[in-house]
């Protein structure tokens, strides 16, 4: 269903001075700063909490209860911002902080007040140069004008935002790997449990971890109230949510809709957003949320996008990235694609993921390359499991992060769904034995023959 | 000659002074290095092992971990075209393909006047605008081979002095003035914080300056 519904984070998208202090301040920021400060932390808790605010990072968790995880008197706590967006398909961060800084700034300030964050890292992705300086430019204003820093707006609420930046490693995503990062090591994930961030994060502290797109969320809800918040979208999806729509469609962009109840359809077809798949072609597929998430197809278009019944069907939102392929992809190249990426990304900390990824990847190439066996499909589904034992979703894990497990889904999305595109490279039937559980890896009542 | 310049050890004892522990301005500082150096050499690595008081081996050990840091000259425009899924859908590979014989470089290669340094790489989240790439990590958007021939032609030329040379990330540097700073947050002993009561940390109802 496509609301009227009014965008929340996006609205100074349209201003060319969009990342300045004064435009900033005329349209309202700083004000859902004051409406904080003007509560006691435990009740810009208890709003937030209201409000239902899912994590938009990948993980979706929601970011009152996450607040609420620090253990009592351990200090100092602190947030790290994780603007480290590079899951492909993603592209809604960079936007963020390039064109409105200053409210995800703010957002970082109601996020330190409410639970008593002493310090504050803006860790920007590496190959983001002009989000680096828009954000630094903000600071710098910001400090200026007393809206950070010593006794901000004049109160007794002290606290520095420190921008600082990667250099290009996918994995620091990960918030363990990122606060790895930010302690200037290798960006390699720690083992939960014992290292749940929230618990023992940066420096060993208590730290919480949110994404941009989360943070950028606050000032509205100090603004307008948290059950202003949750009125809007569905019973497990709150709010609005941005969605970025790549590939084959007519008009690719970047929306914020609201969450939960607009569907895939609505975004893919509706002239006011996509307005179709490119050219009149059919769908063949597409990707729901960032390129660790099984695949959907036809029958699942008139879903919501509501992290429930995506869910349930046996994939996810992720992080919001929805990539869609026309009739006339190559299934096996676009999930080669996929699985490369992972494969290049890997860490290198367990082997199921380092050795796995790198075989799955290995395997897809020579099957691109015309010298694949009709038994390697079988092969690469044996490797899956052995990385994701069941290919099942949610995936189990036999590695660190959820990485590796992240290249099964396309594997096993192709597969099941397009063995006849394997059988074409392959030159012949393809027999498979391993079992995939995952309810996105099983053919509907009537599959397209496409 | 590598290591820092005078001003820039300031500037890197000013990012240093940000952190609670030395060791996290590892990264902002190599990037400084890459900065003046255009990539990251021995010797800049061993200055900033002195500074963060790290082995050298300690410094190349977070160094080599990180793609963007290049151990080698890579002339004076990295150019990354996107080559992930959404732009491969939408001709990245075509694009990249472009490149290579307009530039007449493979991707990973750098042409032979030592200027450009191409590669095909992982998504750099502008995935709506496919197909793109960055030049030393500035956006260009839906890019048709005839644009990025007049692009590389441009920067030839000298006509893109907006794209500062290969090194230099963010033209514009956080600054936190002394009297203006809450300070670090060290984690050796800390209390709760001041404002973490039962009483708003703004008692007026007016609107505050
Ligand atoms: C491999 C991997 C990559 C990730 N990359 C990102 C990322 O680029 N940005 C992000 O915000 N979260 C990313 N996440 C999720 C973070 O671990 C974390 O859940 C999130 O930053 C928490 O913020 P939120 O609760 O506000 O969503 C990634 C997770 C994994 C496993
Ligand atoms: S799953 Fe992969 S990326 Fe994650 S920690 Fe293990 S090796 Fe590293
Ligand atoms: S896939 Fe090319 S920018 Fe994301």
């Amino acid at each position: 269903m496509i609301t009227d519904a009014q965008p929340i984070i996006t609205t100074r998208f349209g201003y060319d001075d969009s990342h300045t202090l004064d435009r900033f301040v005329a349209t309202g920021g700083y004000q859902g700063l004051r409406a904080a400060l003007r509560k006691t932390p435990q009740q810009v808790t208890d709003d937030v909490k209201a409000a239902s605010l899912l994590g938009r990072g990948g993980a979706g968790f929601p970011a009152g209860v996450k607040w609420g995880f620090p253990p009592a008197n351990v200090w100092p706590r602190y947030l790290v911002v994780n603007g480290d967006e590079s899951e492909p398909g993603t592209y809604k961060d960079r936007m963020l902080m390039e064109r409105d800084p200053h409210q995800l700034i703010e957002g970082v300030l109601i996020a330190c007040y409410a639970v008593g964050l002493a310090q504050a890292f803006l860790y920007v992705r590496g190959e983001m140069a002009l989000a680096q300086e828009r954000i630094a430019n903000a600071l710098n204003e910001a400090y200026a004008a007393g809206y950070i820093g010593k006794n901000i707006l004049g109160t007794d609420f002290s606290v520095d935002v420190v921008l600082t930046w990667g250099a290009g490693a996918y994995i620091v995503g990960e918030e363990t790997g990122l606060i790895e990062s930010l302690e200037g090591n290798r960006g390699m994930p720690r083992l939960k449990p014992p290292y749940f961030p929230a618990a023992i994060g940066l420096y060993q502290k208590p730290t919480i971890v949110n994404n941009v797109e989360t943070l950028s969320n606050l000032p509205w809800i100090m603004n307008n109230g948290g059950e202003a918040f949750a009125k809007l979208g569905a019973e497990t999806s709150k709010g609005m949510r941005m969605f970025a729509v790549s590939g084959h469609v007519n008009k690719p962009g970047v929306y914020e809709v609201e969450f939960g109840v607009t569907t895939f359809r609505d975004l893919i077809e509706a002239p006011i957003y996509c307005g179709g798949v490119r050219d009149g072609k059919r769908l063949k597929a597409f990707i729901p949320g960032g390129a660790s998430s099984p695949w959907f197809f036809e029958e699942h278009l008139d879903l919501p996008l509501e992290a429930g019944a995506v869910g349930k069907a046996g994939s996810m939102l992720g992080s919001g990235a929805i990539v869609v392929m026309d009739e006339d992809t190559d299934i096996v190249r676009a999930c080669h694609r996929v699985v490369r990426f992972f494969a290049k990304e890997s860490c290198g900390k367990c082997t199921p993921c380092r050795e796995g990824t790198n075989w799955l990847d290995k395997i897809l190439r020579r099957i691109l390359d015309g010298h694949g066996r009709p038994q390697d499909v079988d092969l690469l589904l044996d490797v899956c499991d052995n990385i994701s034992p069941g290919i099942n979703w949610p995936p189990r894990q036999t590695t660190i992060c959820p990485l590796g497990p992240s290249a099964v889904s396309p594997i096993a999305s192709a597969v099941s769904r397009f063995r006849h595109e394997f059988e074409a490279y392959v030159g012949g039937p393809v027999e498979t034995t391993v079992h995939m559980t995952g309810a996105a890896y099983r053919a509907p009542e009537a599959a397209p023959s496409a | 000659m590598p290591r820092f310049t005078r001003e820039n050890e300031e500037l890197a004892r000013e990012i240093i002074g940000r952190y609670p522990v030395k060791k996290s301005s590892l990264i902002p500082l190599c990037h400084l290095a890459q900065e003046q150096d255009g990539h990251l050499t021995e010797d800049a690595m061993e200055h900033i092992a002195e500074l963060l008081e790290l082995t050298p081996a300690e410094v190349l050990s977070t160094a080599s971990f990180y793609e963007m840091f290049k151990r080698e000259p890579v002339g004076k425009y990295v150019i990354n075209v996107c080559t992930s899924i959404s732009c491969f859908l939408m001709g990245g590979d075509e694009l990249l393909e472009h490149a290579e014989e307009h530039l007449g470089t493979k991707a990973g290669g750098r042409t032979e006047d030592g200027l450009f340094f191409l590669e095909g790489y992982e998504c750099i989240a502008a995935c709506t605008e496919a197909p793109c790439l960055q030049v030393n990590y500035r956006y260009f958007h839906k890019i048709t081979n005839a644009e990025f021939d007049d692009l590389i032609d441009d920067l030839r030329a000298g006509r893109r002095d907006d794209i500062p040379p290969h090194g230099t990330l963010a033209t514009i540097r956080q600054h936190i003035a002394a009297e203006k700073a809450a300070g670090i947050a060290s984690p050796d002993g800390g209390e709760q914080p001041v404002w973490l009561r039962d009483s708003p940390a703004l008692q007026d109802s007016k609107p505050s300056a």
